[in-house]
């Protein structure tokens, strides 16, 4: 029997960068918000012992428990899917902050061309360049109506960047709040390439502080000390932008925030129009809770927005064979893999230093800034040299045909530890009519409910993609006064073992149409008024870019969006 | 080190963290924030390699006895296979020491003893199928399990080749051995040998570089070799420098001041 609680303005699912950002508007504004987070609490102070490898990026601490729950995966209908066991592709954050906590801090604007990619692709090329199966589709809001949420944004976490931009990405009505990170002399030599071939690096905008910096609300945080530790750790200086010392201690401060840990809500309360708020189970006890509410808003991860939205059967389910449904549709993910690594024999670098977010790249071949006519692909990749800090355990590069273990594995990974710079493509994933997401008839959570299950493969789009991007990272690799140069030009089938990236994207996606999307541009579902479901699940497509910066945005759009509803009530569309 | 300024943090812990960490602390501490570090811009934040006990009491000084090599999984047979396989994954030589100085075997039983080692974190529901290679592990073997009947096929096959078991061989006849393991041509008691070999493999490298406290590493001298510092709190000042910057390795034991 479910305890039911006092009704608040406004329950959140998930307290991420999302949830934190909507919590910190709300309560600002004065409404009580309920912030229910499946995991355990975090401060700054867990992280004085974080610079192990082996535990937090081996053994995955800050990590989603599989054991709980997991996703199930299959490459196409054909097959059966089976669960994903054990930590591979992609990482699910877990507790206060999610996956906020363990991100890089790099941040890209998306490009106006994202939001606006059918239309922008059929001016340009015509319907026929669009593939058959391919169901690329309009975002249902411009970069420029999104623009001021990216500043909100930007002064909020303090992102450090080039003060003016390049002719390849979308205008920005304000500059950086602080300057770009350090050069490195890996960086230096990238950045040297590059403008000899023609093209317009800059520095990697990073959510990591260039300087001590303080925020509009009055956060105070300090300036990175490129410990080399920030992809699947936490930062122990606050210095990379993080809900934890950022938007989630602004709502705590209004005394409106309500922050329940271990809640993992299981279902959206709804009568077929409106929610009435979320069922949660307190994880230790197992005990369960109603939270009614007149907002519920889904700030969860993709797999878990799509998923409960699934459960409680609320939105339409995506159908792949009838093209009916949205709920899951335009699955998509990264399409990383082209790269180029220079060996030097002369020189060292110190490439244990860094930062998640240091780093200089260029954009000459992302989005529509080539002209793709001859090509058999669409979109592109954002090319760069980072420094993150290479880990001893991780990181263990050797030339080709070396082999993998023994006194040559030994002699070689310990001679080029220091050696060895690398340029890669990431590429942005189209979407398609059967990549989806729905739930796995056979594989259950550990509270017996059904996991997500996840259809996806690469396709000849991305293989080509990969081909053309890798050949530019070799070009401006040879450039770098290596040794020797070693290309990867090759993507086969979609495999979850090895790591790529963090970035899935769709499931629940926004538009300017109810029969082809699932939420509106103030990502306000258009089955339930009063829910809101925010995060990268709304995503049309994936763009050759990390996406939080898209995430954030929209996140400060949404809050917007739920402050109107709560004053006007009605569709905001 | 600017430590006398006022408005430290009063958190016993977090003053003790700042002081490792070469920084001075400054006026605000926001958000439930390590707040202004300020480190980064002033003359305090150059010490990036601070010395190991900055408290002045340094935890006890190593004695020749190392307490924590002894065996929490294996029994010594099975560690003495590990210890020989791993030796010959990694290797002594010109450059420094193999896997065995380096104290991996140990590293490997302990993990075995683990959360790690019991899959604790890992999905391990039926039903299990065999699936693709590119849908990942599907076994019902636990890590320590696959390790344990891994260990016994080598000693088995090694018999089977070379009459006598794995520690016993030439250095040339295990890498035989490993490499039948390695490609998969090793059929026995249902063991997937490569999958065996590929673990065996990864927690050998682990064993080298993971931070000393999880009992390989020794002495850090596995980071020693290639020049990697461990657990250094800021890289603020060196890192615009050409070259490799060498320094002084620490472990996160240096980083436990009283």
């Amino acid at each position: 029997m479910a305890t039911k609680l006092p009704k608040t303005d406004v329950v959140v699912v998930g307290m991420g960068w999302v949830g934190g950002v909507i919590a910190a508007e709300l309560t600002k504004a004065g409404h009580s918000v309920v912030g229910l987070e499946r995991g355990k609490m975090r401060t700054t102070s867990d992280y004085y012992h974080v610079h192990d490898e082996l535990r937090y990026a081996n053994r995955y601490e800050l990590m989603q428990d599989l054991s709980k729950e997991t996703v199930t995966y299959r490459n196409n209908e054909k097959i059966a899917a089976l669960p994903m066991r054990s930590y591979g592709s992609f990482l699910l954050g877990d507790g206060l902050g999610g996956a906020g906590v363990h991100w890089n801090g790099q941040y890209f604007r998306f490009l106006p061309y994202d939001f606006q990619i059918r239309t922008k692709t059929v001016e340009r090329y015509g319907k026929s360049k669009i593939p058959d199966g391919m169901t690329l589709h309009d975002w249902g809001i411009t970069y420029d109506e999104l623009e001021p949420y990216f500043v909100k944004w930007e002064q909020m976490a303090g992102i450090s960047g080039d003060p003016t931009t390049t002719e390849h990405v979308g205008k920005m009505s304000k500059p950086f709040p602080t300057a770009p990170m350090k050069e490195t002399p890996g960086m230096k030599l990238f950045v040297e390439a590059a403008k000899k071939l023609g093209y317009h690096p800059y520095r990697m905008p990073s959510a990591n502080l260039s300087v001590n910096y303080k925020n509009p609300d009055g956060i105070e945080r300090a300036a990175c000390q490129y410990c080399g530790f920030c992809e699947r750790f936490g930062c122990e200086y606050g210095a990379k932008a993080d809900p934890c010392v950022t938007v989630i201690p602004v709502a705590q401060n209004t005394g409106k925030l309500d922050l329940r840990t271990y809640a993992n809500v299981t279902e959206i309360v709804h009568d077929g129009k409106k929610a009435s708020g979320v069922r949660y189970v307190h994880m230790p006890t197992g005990e369960e809770y109603i939270q009614p509410a007149e907002v519920v808003v889904m700030a969860s991860y993709v797999f878990n927005n799509v998923r409960t939205l699934l459960l409680s059967k609320l939105g339409k389910p995506y159908d792949p064979k009838t093209q009916s449904g949205v709920v899951g549709k335009n699955y998509c993910y990264q399409v990383n893999g082209a790269s180029t690594a220079a060996f030097y024999e002369d020189k060292e670098f110190s490439t244990f230093m860094g930062a998640g977010a240091l780093g200089a790249v260029l954009d000459d071949f992302n989005g529509d800034n080539f002209d793709h006519t001859d090509l058999k692909f669409l979109h592109g990749a954002n090319i760069s040299f980072t420094q993150t800090g290479l880990r001893p355990i991780e990181y263990n590069p050797t030339p080709a045909g070396t082999p993998a273990w023994g006194a040559a594995f030994k002699q070689a990974s310990i001679k080029y530890a220091n050696r060895v710079l690398k340029v890669s493509a990431q590429g942005s994933c189209m979407p398609w009519r059967h990549h989806y997401l729905d739930l796995d008839p056979t594989y259950k959570d550990s509270l017996g409910r059904p996991l997500v299950r996840m259809t996806f493969d690469f396709e000849d789009q991305d293989k080509e993609l990969v081909k053309f991007l890798a050949a530019k990272t070799k070009e401006i690799a040879d450039q770098m006064g290596a040794a020797k140069t070693e290309m990867n030009d090759k993507l086969s089938t979609y495999n979850i073992v090895p790591y790529q990236s963090t970035h899935n994207t769709g499931g629940t996606i926004m538009g300017s149409d109810p029969g082809d999307s699932v939420v509106n541009s103030y990502l306000q579902m258009w089955d339930a008024e009063n829910v809101f479901v925010c995060g990268a699940s709304v995503f049309g497509h994936n763009s050759g870019y990390n996406p939080t910066a898209t995430v954030g945005a929209l996140s400060y759009r949404a809050a917007e969006g739920v402050l109107k509803y709560l004053q006007k009530g009605g569709s905001l569309a | 080190m600017a430590n006398g300024k006022p408005n430290e943090p009063q958190d016993e812990s977090k003053r003790r963290f700042l002081k490792y960490a070469g920084t001075a602390v400054g006026g605000l501490v926001v958000g439930g924030v390590v707040g202004g570090l300020i480190g980064a811009n002033s003359k305090a934040g150059n010490e990036a390699s601070p010395a190991p006990s900055p408290s002045g009491s340094t935890p006890a000084a190593p004695s020749d006895r190392d307490f924590n090599q002894a065996l929490m999984y294996f029994n010594q047979d099975q560690f003495q296979t590990a210890e020989a396989a791993a030796e010959r994954i990694f290797p002594a030589d010109d450059l420094g020491p193999g896997a065995k100085e380096l104290g991996v075997a140990f590293f490997i039983d302990h993990q075995m003893a683990s959360a790690y080692g019991m899959n604790a974190r890992d999905y391990m529901s039926p039903p299990f199928h065999p699936g693709e290679a590119y849908q990942g592990y599907q076994l019902t073997f636990k890590r320590q399990e696959l390790m344990a009947l891994g260990l016994d096929a080598l000693n088995e096959y090694s018999q089977d080749k070379f009459k006598s078991k794995f520690a016993k061989l030439t250095p040339e006849n295990q890498d035989a051995v490993l490499t039948a393991f390695e490609t998969n041509e090793v059929h026995l008691k249902g063991v997937p040998a490569g999958t065996f070999f590929n673990m065996l493999r990864a927690l050998t490298i682990e064993g080298v570089y993971a931070d000393p406290l999880y009992g390989g590493n020794k002495n850090m001298g596995g980071w020693k070799m290639r020049s990697y510092p461990g657990n250094q709190m800021s890289y603020f000042d060196v890192i615009e420098k050409e070259g490799l910057v060498k320094l002084e390795p620490l472990s996160l034991h240096d980083h436990l001041t009283s």
